[in-house]
C-alpha cells in the first residue's frame, strides 16, 4: 500500500491534524485493522439484510417455493389490494401524526411548568419539587417497551382477569365508563396509542427541560418586567428558543412511533387485536414473514415502512431549511 | 422565530427600571393558576407511578386477592410468588440469558464503535466520508425491513464449519453480535462527534513521545473519551437489555429467550393459566433492577439517553 501524504482535497479544506512522519508510517494498516471488525459485522448483519430485503420484495419467495423468482412489483400491487395492509398503513399514519403531536404538546407543557412555571419577586423558576418530577416522569423511558406492554395488557384487562382500570372505575361508581379496552375494535388501537404516549412523554419533558435550562434567566426577567403573561412568555420567549429541539424531537418521535411492534404484539396479539383493527405495519410484516412464510410479501411491507420513514425525514429537513431561511 | 429576544443578551446588567415589588406579569390570578398547574404535574406523576406501584403490590398478593378489591393491600407479603416466577415461570433462566447477551454485546459495541469512530474522526483517507455516512445512514432504516434476510443470515451462520456451533439461531453470541451491528450507527455517530472535539495538542505530544497509532488510541484517546463512552455505554446497556423484536425473531427456543421477550411470551400465554401474581413477580424482577440503576445514576442516564437527540 502506497503511503502518501494525505493529498485528498478534504485534507486541504480541514487541516486539523498536521501529518507527522511518525504517524504516517503504518497509517493505512492501522485504519484497516480498526475498521475491519466494525465494518464486517455491520455489513453482515445490517447492510446485507437491507439490500437483500429490497430484492426479496421483488420476488415471490415463500416458505413453499424453493427459490426466489423475480416478479417485479407484484407484491406491491397485492399490498394495496389487501384490506388488512391498508388498516395497518392507516394505523401507522395515525401513529405518525397523533403520537408526536400529543407527546410534544404535553412535553412542552410539563417542561415549561417544571423549569419556568413559577413566577414571583425573584423572577421565574421551576415549580416546587420539579427535581422529583423530572426523575419520576422519566421512568417509562428506561423500561423495556415489552415490559410496558405486559403491564398495560393487565391495566386494561377485563375485571375478571384483574384489570385495574375497570376495577377502579367500578369501585368509584363509574361503571358506565368501564370498557373491554383491548377487546373492542373501536378502542383497542387507541389504547395502544395512549400507552405509547404515556411511555414517551417523560423523555421529551427531560429533553425540553434541558433546552429550557439553557435559556438565560435574564430574558425571563425582562419579559416579566415588560408585563408578559404566562402564555405570552411561553409563546414569545420559551418556544422560539427551544424550537430547534422541538423539531428534532418531533422527527425522532415520528420514527419511534412507527415501531409499535412490541406494544401491539403484546397487548393485542399477533393478529392485531379484535377484528385485526389494531394492526400496524411491523406486526403485519412479522405475521407475513414468520407465521405465513411469505417472505417476498413481508419484505414489500418493510420497504413501504422504509419509504414512510424517508418521507418523514425529508419533509423534516425541508421544513428545517425553510425555518433557517426565515431566521436570517 | 421572529421574536427579538435573541438580540437581547442582557448580560446580567442591572434592570434599568426600578424593580416593582411584584412583576406586572404576576397578577392576582397567579395563585389559582399555579395550583391548577401543580395539579396537572401531580396528575401526570401519579399516572406514571401508579401502574408501576400496582404491579409491585400485585406481585405480593395471592391470586384471589389480586382478582378482588383493587384498593386492598396484600394480607402478607407472598415472597413465594417470586420463587414461582424465578423457577416455574423460567424468569430466572431468561434473566441469566439477558445478562449473558448484554455482557457480550455492550463491551464489544463500545470497543468496535470507538475504534471505527476514532479512525473516522481523526484520520483522512479515501472513503472516510463514504464509510461514515454508511454507518450513520443506518439510523434511518427501520429494523423491520432487515428481519427476513437477517433471520436467514443468522440461520446460515449456524451451518458454517467450526464456528457454526457457537453461532446460528438461538445462540447468545449471535444475538449479541447482531446487537453490536445494529448499535453501530448511533455509537459511531455519537463517538465520532466526540473524538472530533478532543484537543489535538495532547495527541501531538504523545506522538512526539513516540506513541504508536495503537498506543495513542488505547492509552491516550480512549481514556480521554470516558465521559462520552459512559453516556453511550448507558444508552447501549438499556437498549440491549430492553430489546424485543430481534430476540423474538432470532431466539425461539424456550430456554434461550431473553427477559423482556420471555416475560411477554409468559403474559401472552398466561391468559390460559391464571397465575397472575407470579407473572407480576416476574414483571417486578424485570423492572426493578433497571429502575434502581436509573435512580442511582439518573443524571448520567438522562444525559446518555437524551444525548442522541440533542447532538
Amino acid at each position: 500500500m502506497a503511503i502518501k501524504e494525505s493529498t485528498s482535497p478534504r485534507a486541504a479544506v480541514r487541516p486539523r491534524r498536521r501529518p507527522r512522519h511518525g504517524l504516517e508510517h503504518g497509517k493505512y494498516g492501522f485504519i484497516l485493522t480498526f475498521l475491519l471488525a466494525p465494518l464486517g459485522l455491520y455489513g453482515l448483519f445490517v447492510v446485507s439484510p437491507y439490500v437483500q430485503a429490497i430484492y426479496i420484495s421483488l420476488t415471490d419467495w415463500t416458505g413453499l417455493t424453493a427459490g426466489q423468482t423475480f416478479v417485479g412489483f407484484d407484491n406491491y400491487v397485492r399490498l394495496f389490494k389487501d384490506d388488512q395492509f391498508l388498516i395497518a398503513l392507516r394505523n401507522n399514519g395515525i401513529l405518525l401524526v397523533i403520537v408526536p403531536a400529543v407527546t410534544v404538546l404535553l412535553g412542552l407543557f410539563f417542561a415549561s411548568m417544571l423549569n419556568v412555571g413559577r413566577r414571583g419577586r425573584s423572577g421565574i423558576s421551576g415549580v416546587r419539587g420539579s427535581g422529583v418530577y423530572k426523575i419520576v416522569y422519566f421512568f417509562p423511558q428506561v423500561l423495556s417497551v415489552a415490559i410496558i406492554g405486559v403491564l398495560f395488557k393487565y391495566v386494561f384487562a377485563p375485571t375478571e382477569a384483574g384489570g385495574i382500570l375497570n376495577g377502579v372505575l367500578n369501585a368509584v361508581g363509574l361503571d358506565a365508563l368501564a370498557q373491554p379496552w383491548l377487546g373492542d375494535p373501536d378502542f383497542a388501537f387507541w389504547t395502544v396509542v395512549l400507552v405509547m404516549i404515556w411511555s414517551f412523554v417523560g423523555f421529551y419533558v427531560v429533553l425540553f427541560s434541558a433546552a429550557m435550562q439553557s435559556i438565560p434567566k435574564e430574558i425571563y426577567e425582562a419579559a416579566l418586567l415588560d408585563g408578559a403573561g404566562r402564555y405570552a412568555t411561553f409563546r414569545h420567549v420559551t418556544l422560539p428558543l427551544v424550537w430547534d429541539t422541538v423539531q428534532v424531537g418531533w422527527v425522532y418521535l415520528a420514527i419511534q412511533a412507527m415501531d409499535a411492534f412490541a406494544l401491539v404484539h403484546i397487548m393485542l396479539g399477533i393478529s392485531g387485536g379484535p377484528s385485526r383493527a389494531g394492526d400496524v405495519l411491523g406486526v403485519a410484516l412479522y405475521r407475513a414473514a414468520f407465521n405465513n412464510y411469505r417472505f417476498g410479501y413481508a419484505s414489500a411491507i418493510g420497504v413501504v415502512l422504509l419509504l414512510l420513514t424517508l418521507i418523514v425525514a425529508v419533509l423534516f429537513m425541508r421544513a428545517a431549511r425553510r425555518d433557517r431561511v426565515e431566521l436570517s | 422565530m421572529t421574536s427579538t429576544v435573541d438580540e437581547k443578551p442582557a448580560t446580567g446588567a442591572p434592570p434599568a427600571r426600578p424593580r416593582r415589588r411584584r412583576g406586572p406579569g404576576v397578577g392576582a390570578g397567579e395563585g389559582a393558576l399555579s395550583l391548577l398547574n401543580g395539579t396537572f404535574l401531580l396528575f401526570w406523576g401519579l399516572i406514571t407511578t401508579l401502574p408501576l406501584l400496582w404491579a409491585m403490590i400485585s406481585a405480593f398478593k395471592t391470586n384471589t386477592e389480586f382478582l378482588g378489591d383493587p384498593w386492598t393491600l396484600p394480607d402478607t407479603f407472598r415472597f413465594e410468588n417470586f420463587e414461582r416466577a424465578w423457577t416455574v415461570a423460567n424468569i430466572g433462566q431468561y434473566f441469566v440469558n439477558s445478562v449473558i447477551v448484554v455482557v457480550i454485546s455492550v463491551p464489544l459495541t463500545m470497543l468496535l464503535g470507538a475504534m471505527a469512530a476514532y479512525v473516522l474522526a481523526r484520520y483522512d483517507f479515501p472513503g472516510n466520508r463514504l464509510i461514515y455516512f454508511g454507518f450513520v445512514g443506518g439510523l434511518i432504516f427501520p429494523v423491520f425491513l432487515a428481519l427476513v434476510p437477517l433471520f436467514f443470515v443468522v440461520r446460515n451462520l449456524g451451518t458454517l464449519p467450526l464456528v457454526g456451533t457457537a453461532l446460528g439461531l438461538n445462540s447468545h453470541l449471535s444475538l449479541a453480535l447482531v446487537y453490536v451491528a445494529f448499535s453501530m450507527p448511533f455509537t459511531v455517530f455519537f463517538l465520532t462527534a466526540f473524538f472530533r472535539t478532543q484537543p489535538t495538542s495532547i495527541a501531538e505530544a504523545a506522538i512526539v513521545d513516540g506513541c504508536s497509532h495503537w498506543g495513542l488510541f488505547f492509552r491516550v484517546m480512549l481514556p480521554m473519551a470516558r465521559p462520552g463512552l459512559i453516556s453511550i455505554g448507558l444508552f447501549n446497556v438499556l437498549g440491549h437489555w430492553n430489546q424485543y423484536v430481534l430476540p423474538v425473531v432470532l431466539m425461539n427456543e424456550p430456554d434461550k429467550k431473553v427477559l423482556a421477550q420471555g416475560l411477554a411470551a409468559l403474559a401472552i400465554s398466561q391468559g390460559y393459566r391464571g397465575d397472575w401474581t407470579a407473572l407480576f413477580a416476574g414483571l417486578v424482577i424485570a423492572l426493578l433492577p433497571v429502575l434502581i440503576v436509573y435512580v442511582l445514576f439518573q443524571k448520567q442516564v438522562q444525559a446518555g439517553l437524551t444525548a442522541g437527540v440533542l447532538k
